[in-house]
């Protein structure tokens, strides 16, 4: 093994929260809002991202010296859509109901600049190993920061967490945070929290 | 060998294992899928048809009429559901239609009574319209009201609707044939007006001079 554990759980690690690439990196900005409307949305979401990240990362590496610069472009984006239309059809086979809920957004995976903007800047020019832990870390950082907004949107616009009440039933549920507004405004929120967190620590240092 | 070689060998090489791979999980989940479509379809009769205990596939081919689905064979759109219920008793069809959305074909599943003469349920089956806007054809509770009773009556001679089923714009609706559209949505309400009045057009005469084999084929 060329690489020790440390370097591959800091590959891991930075996408979770140093790079989380929603709430540092502002990417991925168009299924963050759009799938958010729901926790299990946003988990199904934040899955199927990562096993498509994890997976292009490995192979963009893998194929890294064999792929010459001026076609890189069109072989990374197609091996991200072959994945892509694999996780549509495992979807469908699994849970059609989730499929009709994420709707055309699963085939969109193929445009979340996340995934192409880590093929390109990290494994393309990285061994495989390193590639899927970064994979792996900003996919599950990507799945947080979806479950974040998920949630919050969910217990806000429905009173519900996956589907199960968790607020007493005189509250009324503020339907905006359902509706594409409510996914600016609670994005905002997050924002404003990382970055006032970085604020603090670069007072600190 | 000129320098394009790296290029095609690079590409080429890269389409073929996709094609492979994406070949492969096609045929893998193949059969899971279709199962999966069958039970929400089966799960979609029993909703556009209030009260339906049970359900059976019959094809339709001219002149005959209807005659049972062998089982096996593949649901095409020559297919309808009679539904009956829990006395036995037929209620109505659930027919499948399709159209051109916004963004790809609208797959609708709705129920036609004969003996009222109106579409009792509609469930969108399949759209890929736009999220936030057209998409609302299979959410907006509202929308989804006009075909708890939406007048399908045939004229005098039985052979076409009295009054062909209208999307008009939202809050207009005057007539009981026409369907309250959505608001910021006007492509996708019209795709599901137009597909329902082409099928009901079609289906509702077959429908009614055929119903006793629906009603007897138990």
């Amino acid at each position: 093994m060329p690489y020790a554990a440390p370097a591959s759980a800091d590959e891991l690690v930075k996408g979770l929260w140093r790079e989380n690439p929603v709430f540092v990196q502002v990417l991925g900005m168009c299924p963050t809002l759009a799938v958010s409307n729901t926790a299990l949305n946003a988990l199904a979401m934040g899955l199927a991202t990562t096993f498509v990240l994890v997976l292009s990362n490995a192979v963009v590496s893998l194929i890294r010296n064999f792929v010459p610069k001026q076609v890189r472009i069109t072989t990374f984006i197609l091996v991200i859509a072959t994945f892509v239309t694999c996780v549509d059809y495992v979807i469908q086979a699994l849970r059609l109901d989730l499929h009709r809920a994420l709707g055309a957004f699963i085939s969109l995976i193929v445009v979340n600049c996340i995934i192409l903007g880590r093929a390109e800047s990290f494994a393309s020019k990285n061994p495989v190993v390193p590639a899927v832990f970064d994979g792996l870390g900003m996919g599950l950082g990507f799945t947080f920061a979806l479950l974040c907004l998920g949630s919050l949107r969910e217990v806000l616009g429905a009173g519900r967490l996956f589907g199960v009440a968790v607020l007493p039933a005189a509250f009324e549920p503020w339907v905006v945070m359902a509706l594409p507004s409510g996914g600016f405004f609670t994005l905002a929120l997050w924002l404003l929290l990382f970055s006032a967190l970085k604020r603090r620590r670069e007072a600190a240092a | 060998m000129s320098s394009a070689w790296p290029l095609y060998r690079a590409m080429v090489g890269v389409g073929l294992l996709c094609g492979g791979l994406i070949v492969t999980v096609f045929e893998l989940t193949k059969p899971v899928i279709a199962r999966n479509q069958a039970e929400a379809l089966q799960a979609a009769v029993f909703q556009v048809l209030p009260g339906v205990a049970s359900s059976r596939a019959f094809r339709y081919a001219d002149p005959d009429g209807f005659r049972p689905l062998e089982p096996g064979a593949p649901a095409d759109e020559t297919v309808v559901h009679a539904g009956y219920d829990a006395s036995g008793a037929f209620v109505g069809v659930a027919v499948e239609a399709s159209g051109m959305g916004y963004q790809d074909v609208i797959r609708l599943l709705y129920g036609y009574s004969p003996v009222q003469q109106r579409i009792v349920g509609l469930r969108v089956l399949e759209s890929k319209e736009t999220p936030g806007l057209g998409d609302k054809i299979q959410s907006d509770a509202a929308f989804a009201e006009n075909f708890d009773s939406l007048d399908a009556q045939l004229d005098a001679a039985s052979a076409a609707l009295a009054h062909s089923i209208v999307a008009v714009k939202h809050g207009a609706k005057t007539q009981p044939w026409q369907i309250d559209g959505i608001t910021g949505a006007t492509i996708s309400s019209n795709a599901v007006a137009n597909a329902l009045n082409r099928s009901v057009s079609a289906w509702a005469p077959r429908i009614q001079a055929h119903a006793a084999q629906l009603q007897e084929a138990r």
